[in-house]
């Protein structure tokens, strides 16, 4: 069996930033794995523990930059990984979904993964929406906001149960192959081993270009396009307690007081 | 002028709010054109009589199953768009929307846009959406003639106001051999000895604690002043509170008269379930949170000093 799990490095923004264009500028931008990517590398992982010969194979859309943030996903058991990029995807603003999934399918089509497993969403663009379009795109099955997988591969079927809102689960059987959104809380993600960063040195990640993948620029044009990048506007009419702590705090307390909380 | 196709959204026999937003977006975005509105499976009827709302032009039931279902979904608004030709479709950023709206979109060829906050449509459509965690506003021109777009749960008024749409049976043979996932049941999550959702104050914690040992310090402020502690998200994701403890979006909704977020920043799927207390108060050290947006007392300032000097306020 092979599980695909895609990894996206995201680049998070510092409190205080600027911005420059259309894009964070470069020095307030820190670079990690996906949060949500961390959950799902972790249950792949999981996956290949729990069933004999499961092959661990992520997939990350990036810059050779992206090369250390797949290193983690590899020190954590992840066997070899891919990473699509090309010059063409340099000068591409915003890669809508549909761009994404081109990518992808071409990657499923050369790996023939049985699952794929993706974050829920991307902290940068937050889309929300790859993993399902890609299993569209590939004709798998699919769930979306999983929290909780019970893998029955010899059955052909993912047991899930979907995070809906309102402290609600929805439990679902999902015919494989499928692709699974793993939801953030639905394992302990490891930290790499020593040992595993040591391995991580060692395992393939292999770069793939467009024509690699039997595409051409045509493939990562957007049909969005971002035309402005602005800091919202804040629309606060709170009341600030100002000074040191214990003034703040000592202000505070008699507004709590006269609303008769913490009256003794 | 552009028609739209909307697509209702319900669970467990009831609609679900996110559909009368869906109206009013609709609406706007249509113009001069038609709305169209979908409804898919459940008890069609009730719930196209609950939707004949001011703006609708025309209902189109489909009656296929109780309960959503994407494999029902995607066919059934893949064979609406073909049969009405809708400029845009708008469905709702919602968890259920998410499983179905990139396949629809995928399937139809057309570009996707998720979490819209802001729509406007001048010759084409310009979305407003966030990035970055909140963090960044950006707006997003669609360049083609048709889009599926989903709109974020409770940025758009809900339409309360009756209209009288045409309400027609749509036409529709579903494939079953599309069908390929089966809803079994729902789950309530609970079980716990603690009801959030009925403390009349809450402190309430974030990632901004930082450690799991740091949980004391916010236990001991919920103690001084005969609160219940409650967390966002992270706090769950990490273990350290069990998940009845969880304000927001996939959490509880709470209401109590006093909300004290500690160390929370305030992001939307927070806010979704805490907006609605009487008072806020907001403990920060980031003075551009979004929490401070909602806050009706704000202190910018480090936790780890403040609380410890609230706690000796209260003792």
């Amino acid at each position: 069996m092979k599980v695909l799990v895609t990894v996206k490095e995201v680049a998070e923004v510092e409190e205080d930033f600027e911005l420059d264009g259309l894009h964070v500028a470069e020095q307030f931008l820190e670079y990690d794995l996906n949060e949500w990517d961390e959950y799902a590398v972790e249950e792949a992982v999981q996956i290949a523990e729990e069933n004999d010969d499961v092959e661990v194979v992520s997939v990350t859309i990036g810059p050779e930059r992206a090369d250390e943030t797949i290193r983690m996903a590899l020190a954590k058991g992840v066997d070899r990984a891919i990473r699509v990029w090309d010059d063409a995807l340099e000068d591409v603003d915003l890669l809508d979904v549909g761009a994404k999934t081109r990518l992808l399918s071409a990657v499923v089509e050369e790996e023939d993964p049985d699952i794929v497993l993706t974050g829920v969403q991307a902290n940068d663009d937050s889309f929300g929406a790859t993993g399902v379009s890609l299993a569209s795109a590939i004709d798998f099955e699919w769930a979306a906001v999983v929290n909780a997988l019970d893998l029955d591969a010899d059955g052909g079927v993912a047991n899930v149960r979907r995070e809906l809102e309102g402290g609600v689960e929805e439990l679902t059987e999902v015919d494989l192959p499928a692709v699974l959104s793993i939801q953030t809380g639905i394992n302990e993600p490891r930290y790499a081993s020593l040992r595993g960063i040591r391995q991580a040195q060692s395992k393939e990640i292999k770069p793939l270009s467009l024509s690699d993948l039997g595409l051409d620029a045509s493939a990562v044009e957007s049909q969005l396009v971002l035309t402005d990048m602005y800091e919202p506007q804040t629309e606060s009419d709170a009341v600030y307690f100002e000074g040191e702590a214990a003034d703040q705090a000592a202000e505070l307390a008699t507004v709590l007081r006269d609303a008769g909380v913490g009256a003794q | 002028m552009s028609d739209v196709l909307a697509v209702a959204e319900h669970r467990r026999g009831e609609l679900r709010d996110v559909s009368f937003e869906l109206v009013t977006a609709g609406a706007e975005l249509a113009g001069d054109g038609n709305l169209h509105l979908a409804i898919i499976g459940g008890d069609v009827d009730a719930f196209a009589e609950e939707l004949s709302l001011d703006g609708v032009d025309t209902i189109h039931t489909v009656a296929e199953g109780d309960e959503f279902n994407h494999d029902v979904y995607v066919q059934a608004v893949a064979a609406l768009y073909e049969e009405l030709a809708p400029t845009y479709v708008l469905m709702g950023n919602t968890v259920n929307g998410l499983d179905y709206a990139p396949a629809v979109a995928e399937s139809l060829d057309i570009p996707l846009v998720t979490d819209a906050i802001g729509l406007e449509n001048d010759g084409g459509l310009v979305v407003t959406r966030e990035m970055y965690a909140s963090k960044v506003e950006s707006t997003v021109e669609v360049d083609a003639d048709n889009a599926a777009v989903t709109i974020r749960s409770a940025e758009w008024e809900p339409t309360e106001a009756a209209g009288e749409p045409a309400i027609e049976a749509f036409d529709f043979e579903l494939d079953e051999s599309r069908v390929r996932s089966r809803v079994t049941g729902f789950e309530e999550v609970g079980g716990g000895d603690v009801d959030i959702t009925d403390a009349d104050v809450l402190v309430s914690v974030g990632r901004g604690i930082e450690e799991e040992e740091n949980l004391e310090l916010v236990q001991n402020l919920a103690d001084a002043l005969g609160a219940t502690l409650s967390s966002s998200r992270p706090i769950v994701d990490n273990g350290w509170l069990p998940k009845d403890r969880q304000v927001g979006q996939s959490g509880k909704v709470v209401t109590p008269k006093f909300y004290i977020a500690v160390g929370i920043s305030g992001a939307v799927q927070h806010v979704a379930g805490m907006k609605g207390a009487e008072n806020i108060v907001a403990i920060n050290t980031d003075p551009d949170a979004p929490i401070f947006d909602i806050a009706d007392y704000g202190i910018v300032g480090d936790l780890f000093d403040v609380v410890p000097e609230l706690i000796e306020q209260f003792e």
